[in-house]
């Protein structure tokens, strides 16, 4: 019982981190920087954890860069280039959408391919079928003749 | 033919498997590589933690090969880190820089009274303008810096007697060689 009351509280506390975290008040000359700033805190990743945005984090790193795009914006960067800022300091970790590299081209064309690879496999086994059902030859059209009229 | 053309899924499947297989196994995924090797020190100008009025520039760091350390009186790791530099400054007298990232520099003062200063100096970076420039994401974080400056090496984590021994003295070393 009490394990189950665990397993319940554990799952709320997971379900509310996100809302815990990035708490911090923040001042914004004007709405569009805060909309680019909320864009771009949801787009980078915190370089300390594995799998969470800069909107997300409760590292230090994550509020110092969080503190570090708002200045950024203030001091009138365009999207790109805080994005650069980053890319330079940090690498493609922090980019959560992986840059067109030679080492990325698979990862890009790699489901593409996948899916032309199926759609021919699927094409020529429906046109087999197709040519078996239409391909019967004389020799096939007699014996078939033969065992229709038995 | 209909026999070969059931093997080719079965070839694909084993392919993406073996490419993942290694893809993911190719690197820790905590250690991010740096971007900064061989760039040098990025610019700053920050106050000196045991001399306040005097501002460190990145200047400061040449003229020798420099471990530039960076610790928090936050970061319980520094302070298991901080006997083996402690042992390295004695031992080989290689120049340590501090960088007290997001601290207090009251606290990190009492630090260094308490747990000793084997630190040439420290610069203070209050904010982690001068982290940030140099791609830190956490503490501890040791950088190699050479005589000219330029920074040839990074190290994630806290640097242990193995790490200094196997990894850094030879580069060091190499270092020295070198200029």
């Amino acid at each position: 019982m009490s394990g189950r009351w665990v397993l319940a509280l554990s799952l709320l506390w997971c379900l509310s981190a996100p809302g815990l975290a990035a708490i911090e008040a923040q001042t914004f000359p004007d709405e569009t920087v805060k909309a680019r700033y909320y864009d771009l805190i949801a787009t980078l990743r915190c370089p300390q954890c594995l799998n969470t945005n800069l909107a997300g984090s409760d590292a230090m790193i994550a509020q110092n860069l969080r503190a570090t795009v708002l200045r950024l914006l203030i001091e009138g960067k365009s999207d790109a280039e805080v994005e650069r800022f980053m890319f330079e300091r940090y690498g493609d970790f922090i980019l959560y959408e992986p840059r067109w590299t030679a080492k990325t081209w698979l990862l890009w064309l790699g489901p593409l391919g996948l899916a032309l690879i199926g759609l021919s496999v699927w094409w020529s086994m429906s046109a087999s079928s197709r040519k078996s059902r239409h391909g019967l030859s004389e020799s096939d059209r007699a014996s078939l003749k033969r065992l229709i009229d038995r | 033919m209909a026999k070969q053309s059931v093997l080719i899924p079965v070839f694909v499947f084993a392919g993406i498997v073996v490419l993942l297989w290694f893809g993911f196994q190719l690197s820790d995924p905590h250690l991010l590589p740096s971007q900064k090797l061989n760039d040098p020190v990025p610019e700053f100008e920050l106050p000196n933690l045991m001399q306040v009025d005097q501002t460190l520039t990145a200047a400061d760091l040449t003229g020798e090969v420099s471990l530039l350390n960076v610790w928090a009186t936050w970061c319980p790791s520094c302070i298991a880190e901080h006997g083996e530099l402690t042992r390295i400054f004695e031992t080989t007298g290689l120049r340590i820089i501090g960088v007290n990232y997001n601290d207090d520099s009251e606290a990190a003062r009492a630090w260094l009274k308490r747990w000793g200063d084997p630190y040439a100096f420290h610069i203070v970076d209050e904010s982690g303008t001068l982290a940030i420039d140099l791609g830190v994401y956490g503490a501890p974080e040791t950088f190699v810096v050479d005589a000219g400056g330029v920074i040839r090496y990074r190290h994630v984590g806290v640097v242990t007697q193995k790490v200094f021994e196997e990894t850094l003295t030879p580069l060091i070393q190499n270092l020295k060689d070198a200029s």
